[in-house]
């Protein structure tokens, strides 16, 4: 018989990775002083899982890795070994090694096997500082119970092979245990004419000689407890080991296996093993490819799958009705129920958008988890005492704009560690607890997700990067910047106010590249501080990059659409307000702001556009804390929009973040308003051209 | 088998044997100029575009390609050849092209649509290198059908944009 193990390799690591993550969270969850058992079986059951799984495809190293992982914490779990922060550590290294060598074959390569060693070697110098004392009784009982012989009786049921076991790795895993009996029986085996080749008609006695309790002995068969009748009997002490001893139907049997052609054990899965490797050298190639590091699958919950079955239910009805209403002669009254279906439909379809949508979305843990484990090794480098605390862990966020954030994010929290948090010296001349904290809170804010990492530290040194800033050139010395506007200027390209470089940040590359991932997800990210109180980093998201909500506007005879997100405000402009500031920019003074006028038509080249100013519409637009008003000739509706990729068959265009298809399967472009403000020549604040600071302007006027 | 098959199976033989190649052809201002058909994905009537703001002038915009969005370039202007009217008549011929960036569907404007050619590499000619004109880039050879000569477009100098 012959099962593609390999089949299941793509489970088992999905599995053990999961098992690898929940062990290091309940790791750090523990506190050497408390005992509590129930975090520890449930690091033990993990570890436990991964080595049996481990074993049962072969992937020996990690297996035997496992093993003195597990004995340890067995021993603790046992109440033989007090557990201490040293164990913790270990313990998390091993995690870490562990997650090493299962992604090395996963990737299918050779496991680098050296750290592994070298962390065995530590756990058993572990072991052995007790191992020493304990030796005594452990020897007494041992001796004692000496070598007992087990009757052992394994029976599988017929589908045992489709539950992918193999008993033949079972029997040598029992042959570790002690000496073996094995004992084939195959008066089940069924003619060749009824065989079934995925079946399994054999069972089995095995009389063990072992040292081991009959616990051991069932933990061999723990995987098939309900796929076999399992029975372990202490039979007196005596290991049969004469054939002439030994009951005859058994003799028999094992003669008969040996020449049975029809035999699915022991001999001709052994061939089978090895014939299945140079097959899987063959797919390595294919394989390679395919496993890029953003994972494909997704866990869905089932309510979630449930909500969309009704869906999609009520979808069917409301369709069932329109099609009978199509079928009756129309009257007025027929319009009016058809009007109502097509409403009804409409409600329906946004209803399985939402929901469609919602599949993609994962609570922010799965990003949030990471943390404690970093800040925890940060903290231990930098001889700091830092405290995590999460906040709206559960807040959804698409699975996609998820993967992206979490690099932004580990940056962003290294530095608050790194910079924004004192030493305990300091803290304490400071006169504040010792230990600082560092916050993860996440919460959603109309479309967006709203992320920020605050810290109880020194805050942002502002006179420190203003006069890096001018040192560097990137503003004048005469400047009228406010604090939070310098304090923005960290996330300019290489920029840094560390004196030395550390391991961890300072080299001045990074705030503009999380700057720009953040960008590149419609997100914006801003900082605020106060000196010794504190720095607070906001990471704005959209939720989804799938969908956005838009606000059509008509450019000469284009339509565009303006994410409905950054729109601030839309008016007709007065005349009166508009003042001409050097030779081209329009400001409207809107309350007490000025607001630049940017010409749509002209900055995408289109006519037959109003060009008088006079009555004109208006749309405020708001991005990086910088309103500008963009020109257009008219307002049209609002509506969700599907965005498509223009660079799927073409290119980035400049002041275009994608497109749509209409109603009416016309292509609308989607403006992108930073991009926009490129264009314009208007750059952000924080750059040397601060033109339209309000101050500024106010001067010129 | 009908007649017509055979002679599909003979011919996809001299293909094999000799490589052969089949060229769709059209004509634009005159001229006869061909494209491999195994990149023609179909061909499509003119219909309403969508600008692309500050885009070069021979990408006349996008079109909304059941669900993608496919750009559209005028090969006229992209040889420097005068341009035309768009009516009803013109020919949208959408091609995929294998660039660095992957595969991208593009569509052409011709003036119509000609015939399918079956060429072989061999007969197919360099074009004389007399000029410095960029424009003719674009053609990676020259070929004699009967009387006429067709130009063999190189869709991949014309596409990289």
């Amino acid at each position: 018989m012959s099962i593609d193990l390999s089949q299941f390799f793509e489970v088992f690591f999905e599995e053990s990775f999961e098992g690898l993550d929940t062990m290091e969270a309940e790791l750090l969850n523990l506190v050497p002083a408390e005992k509590d058992l129930e975090t520890i079986n449930t690091i033990f059951r993990a570890a436990h899982s991964i080595k049996g799984g481990s074993g049962t495809f072969g992937f020996n190293a990690v297996a035997d890795f496992t093993h003195v992982l597990e004995t340890l914490l067995d021993q603790i779990r046992q109440g033989e070994r007090e557990l201490t922060t040293e164990h913790v550590n270990l313990l998390l290294k091993a995690v870490d090694c562990l997650r090493s060598l299962l992604a090395a074959l996963q990737a299918q390569d050779d496991p680098d096997l050296a750290e592994a060693n070298a962390l065995r070697i530590q756990f058993e110098q572990v072991l052995k500082i007790q191992e020493s004392t304990k030796q005594v009784d452990i020897d007494t009982t041992q001796q004692a119970t000496d070598k007992n012989t087990y009757q052992i009786d394994f029976k599988p049921h017929h589908h045992l092979f489709k539950t992918g076991n193999e008993p033949l790795y079972m029997i040598s895993e029992l042959e570790e245990l002690g000496e073996l009996e094995v004992t084939a029986f195959y008066d089940e085996v069924p003619e060749i004419t009824n065989f079934s080749s995925d079946e399994c008609f054999l069972h089995w006695r095995f009389f063990l000689n072992t040292s081991c309790d009959d616990k051991a002995i069932k933990e061999v068969f723990e995987w098939v407890e309900d796929d076999a009748d399992i029975t372990v009997e202490l039979c007196g002490g005596v290991f049969i080991d004469d054939d002439s001893k030994a009951p005859d139907t058994s003799a028999e049997s094992i003669n008969a296996v040996e020449q049975s052609p029809s035999v699915l054990s022991t001999t001709e899965t052994a061939p089978n093993v090895t014939q299945s490797k140079p097959k899987q050298a063959g797919t390595n190639q294919a394989k390679k490819v395919s496993s890029t590091p953003e994972s494909a699958s997704i866990r869905v919950g089932i309510d979630k799958v449930d909500s969309l079955i009704n869906m999609v239910g009520e979808l069917v009805i409301t369709q069932a009705m329109l099609n009978q209403l199509s079928e009756q002669e129309i009257t007025p009254s027929t319009i009016i129920s058809l009007q109502e279906g097509l409403a009804q439909l409409a409600h329906n379809t946004r209803d399985l958008q939402e929901n469609v949508m919602r599949i993609r979305m994962l609570p922010i843990n799965f990003v949030f988890s990471r943390f404690p484990r970093l800040v925890r090794d940060i903290a231990q480098k930098l001889n700091k005492q830092v405290e995590l605390k999460l906040i709206g862990e559960q807040t959804e966020l698409d699975k996609t704009v998820m993967e992206k954030i979490s690099d932004p994010m580990v940056h962003l929290v290294r530095n608050s560690l790194d910079h924004g948090l004192e030493t305990v010296e300091q803290r304490l001349l400071a006169g504040k607890d010792p230990v600082g904290t560092v916050t993860l809170n996440a919460f959603h804010q109309g479309g967006n997700i709203v992320i920020e990492i605050m810290d109880d530290g020194q805050g942002l040194n502002t006179q420190k990067i203003k006069e890096k800033a001018i040192a560097k050139e990137l503003i004048p010395a005469d400047n009228h910047l406010s604090d939070d506007e310098i304090n923005e200027l960290i996330f300019m390209p290489g920029f840094s106010t560390m004196d030395e470089v550390s391991e961890l940040s300072g080299r001045g590359v990074g705030m503009d590249v999380v700057k720009r991932n953040i960008q590149l997800l419609n997100g914006s990210v801003e900082v605020s501080s106060a000196p010794g109180v504190g720095s607070t980093f906001t990471i704005r998201l959209p939720l989804t990059l799938a969908i956005l909500d838009g606000q059509l506007v008509r450019v000469g005879l284009h339509t565009y659409i303006i994410p409905l997100i950054s729109i601030v405000e839309s008016l007709q402009i007065d005349i009166k307000k508009v003042s001409r500031v050097g030779k081209n920019l329009d400001v409207l003074r809107l309350r007490d702001e000025y607001i630049p006028i940017l010409r749509l038509y002209d900055i995408f080249n289109h006519e037959n556009a109003i060009e008088s100013l006079d009555k004109t519409l208006l749309v405020v637009v708001e991005t990086d804390n910088q309103k500008v008003g963009l020109l257009v000739d008219d307002l049209l509706s609002q509506q969700q929009v599907v965005i498509k990729s223009l660079e799927a068959n073409y290119h980035k265009v400049d002041g275009i973040s994608g497109a749509t298809i209409l109603g009416d399967g016309r292509v609308s472009l989607i403006i992108d308003i930073s991009g926009i403000l490129k264009l314009s020549g208007l750059k952000k604040p924080g750059s040397q051209e601060l033109s339209i600071e309000p101050d500024n302007i106010a001067e010129m006027l | 088998m009908n007649a017509k098959q055979s002679e599909l199976n003979t011919q996809l033989n001299l293909q094999q044997q000799q490589g052969v190649k089949q060229f769709l052809t059209f004509f634009m201002a005159g001229e006869e100029y061909g494209v491999d058909i195994l990149t023609v994905q179909e061909i499509r009537s003119w219909e309403k575009i969508t600008v692309l703001p500050n885009a070069p002038e021979f990408v006349k915009g996008v079109i909304n390609l059941r669900g993608t969005i496919v750009p559209i370039i005028d090969l006229r202007l992209r040889f420097g050849l005068p341009s035309t009217e768009y009516g009803p008549l013109t020919v949208v011929v959408v091609v995929k092209v294998e660039l660095e960036q992957g595969v991208k569907v593009v569509g052409i404007t011709v003036d119509a649509v000609s015939d399918v050619y079956s060429i072989a590499e061999q007969d197919t000619k360099a074009i004389p290198s007399l000029s410095d004109s960029s424009d003719d880039d674009y053609v990676a050879g020259l070929v004699n059908v009967g009387e006429k000569m067709v130009a063999l477009i190189d869709l991949q100098k014309t596409m990289d944009i």
